[in-house]
């Protein structure tokens, strides 16, 4: 819990404040749509390693951060991208070579995990899960779990439902709480407190924040505390819950951020193209990721005219006939 | 008769199998396109929702993902991923629900693999992984679910249980602990498979004009009841106009 009044800070430094070596994250957003991309750029920049990763469903983000040599292991429902790559294809080479370990949940149960750890509770039962191997198979040894003390001994469990008198199953699946170390996400508003406002849907970005140690939000305009406070009805996330804000316009690009602006197919595209080459993919972190300072400069890289075509516009909220190929 | 491609069939006959009023799940692709083409057609009433938390999009260009902005766009809510899952188990609204799902690979008892080829600890090829298709196979009433019509697909024996359909067949869903419902309607590039009410095998009920039961067959590596089967009614005119003109313009999923 932080109640200090400004939170401000650049990336650079909240990345090396909140994100160390080996720490459990998470991070925001689902497949192509606001995935926290300034903060992933610069955990690659400044070269964390052994990340223990979370997510449901991040598409862009999570491949990025395994691309750029941060995780060690992840517990993840979808590694997929949408139409821009049915699996990332980062992520893909990784497991196939053995690089990092998996656990596979789905989407309700990762959910659920984070929701358990923004309520506090130790887990929360589920029917999602019986005859899947998804209960059969587990991808960390228990001897690894035990290693490891942020780690529950079970990837999941099942019990006899307590309360079988009221009708309902006869069993269920108990899936654990996730408390990562930080969780970061990016969205439309901010103000210095870090009291916030997610337009559109949220996914299951309020969970992951409230289930954190840690959270560091980017946002797409830093606003004064007076402009979230008007309209609180549409605020989600109070500042209690935030340690670090950070302004960073375009912070979701190459995904998208809902009234602000699209995902940009031709970024996403390519990345897909040279993500599947070790020696492209070297070249694609080069000029985008090492070659640029901070995210204002890989905007500036894109060019005016890019950041003009995937402008959304103020009545969908997207980029209306944008080419999507 | 205007000419069509195996795509377009593929879509309109998993168009055609939505009812109206049902509450559609809907995941990435195709099957966003065949529920967007069931409710300009048939199935006005239907409900297109996404496990993202977005209710009733407008849908007025193809969403790329589940979680893309066009989803979120003149929504009746966009609640979160928690709302999403609750709806398709709740008592009111679960039993509505139709489910969209696809995967690498399928069995004869609708059972689905979205996660590897190979051994799950050293996997020759790993895929993204069940997403909410487990969720989605596990609450819902029915699902739909659509595949290549390839003998790699259709296997004995999927490596990796992702999504239980009717498992090892009557009875085994409800001993696992899951609710009553499960897989209705496989339908491919080449034909429409159903499950039958007894011994919940998969068999051929439709297969497309110009596809023998035959050739569907030899696309499949087990066997499957042919004699049932009767030729697919080809998209009409209507259906192929609505297909091309009001859901997927830009060509984005029907190339």
């Amino acid at each position: 819990m932080n109640t200090t009044t400004d939170k401000v800070m650049d990336l650079n430094q909240a990345v090396r404040k909140f994100v160390s070596e080996g720490c459990h994250l998470s991070i925001g957003g689902f497949t192509a749509n606001r995935n926290p991309m300034a903060a992933v750029y610069e955990m690659i920049r400044q070269g964390v390693r052994g990340l223990h990763v979370y997510a449901h469903s991040n598409g862009q983000g999570i491949d990025e951060l395994i691309g750029g040599g941060c995780v060690r292991k992840l517990e993840v429902a979808y590694a997929g991208n949408g139409r821009f790559a049915p699996t990332c294809v980062r992520f893909r080479r990784a497991v196939q070579e053995g690089k990092i370990a998996v656990e596979d949940y789905s989407n309700y149960q990762m959910s659920l995990r984070f929701l358990a750890g923004a309520m506090g509770v130790p887990f929360l039962p589920t029917r999602s899960g019986f005859g899947s191997d998804i209960l059969e198979k587990w991808g960390f040894p228990k001897n690894e779990r035990r290693q490891d003390p942020k780690l529950p001994d079970r990837k999941l469990c099942v019990i006899s439902n307590p309360f079988r008198e009221l009708g309902g199953p006869g069993q269920v699946v108990l899936v654990p709480a996730i408390r990562p170390d930080v969780t970061i996400i990016h969205v439309q508003k901010a103000d210095r407190a870090g009291t916030m406002r997610i337009e559109g849907l949220p996914f299951t970005d309020v969970e992951q924040a409230k289930a954190a140690r840690h959270v560091i939000v980017t946002c797409e305009e830093l606003v004064d505390r007076e402009v979230l406070r008007k309209n609180p009805d549409a605020n989600q996330i109070p500042f209690f819950c935030v340690d670090a804000v950070v302004h960073v316009p375009y912070g979701a690009y190459p995904t998208s951020c809902y009234r602000y602006y699209d995902y940009d197919p031709e970024y996403l595209n390519r990345y897909r193209r040279q993500a599947g080459e070790d020696a492209l993919f070297r070249e694609y972190l080069d000029r985008f990721v090492y070659g640029v300072k901070d995210h204002a400069e890989l905007i500036e890289l894109q060019g005016v005219e890019r950041m003009e075509r995937i402008r959304a516009d103020a009545k969908t909220g997207y980029a209306p006939g944008l080419e999507r190929r | 008769m205007i000419p069509y491609t195996p795509r377009e069939i593929m879509t309109i006959a998993a168009a055609r199998e939505i009812q109206d009023g049902e509450i559609v799940f809907c995941g990435t692709g195709i099957s966003m396109l065949a529920a967007m083409a069931a409710k300009h057609i048939s199935a006005p009433n239907s409900v297109i929702f996404f496990e993202t938390g977005a209710v009733d999009a407008r849908l007025d260009e193809v969403p790329m993902s589940v979680a893309d902005s066009r989803v979120m766009f003149g929504t009746a809510v966009n609640g979160s991923l928690i709302d999403a899952f609750a709806f398709m188990q709740n008592s009111r609204t679960g039993r509505k629900v139709v489910g969209i799902l696809g995967a690498a690979q399928i069995d004869k008892f609708g059972n689905l693999n979205s996660t590897v080829i190979g051994d799950y600890a050293e996997p020759d090829v790993r895929f993204s992984g069940s997403g909410g298709a487990c969720d989605a196979a596990a609450f819902v009433n029915r699902t739909i679910i659509f595949m290549q019509q390839e003998e790699r697909k259709f296997v004995p024996e999927v490596d990796y249980m992702t999504s239980p359909g009717w498992m090892s067949g009557p009875g085994s869903r409800e001993a696992a602990g899951l609710p009553p419902g499960g897989p209705s309607a496989v339908v491919t590039n080449m034909a429409v498979l159903g499950f039958d009410e007894n011994t919940r095998e998969m068999y051929l009920r439709n297969h497309y004009p110009g596809v023998s039961p035959e050739e569907v067959s030899e696309n499949m590596g087990f066997k499957v009841d042919l004699s049932r089967s009767a030729e697919l009614r080809p998209p009409s005119d209507k259906e192929l106009k609505i297909l091309r003109e009001l859901c997927d313009p830009q060509r984005l999923i029907l190339d």
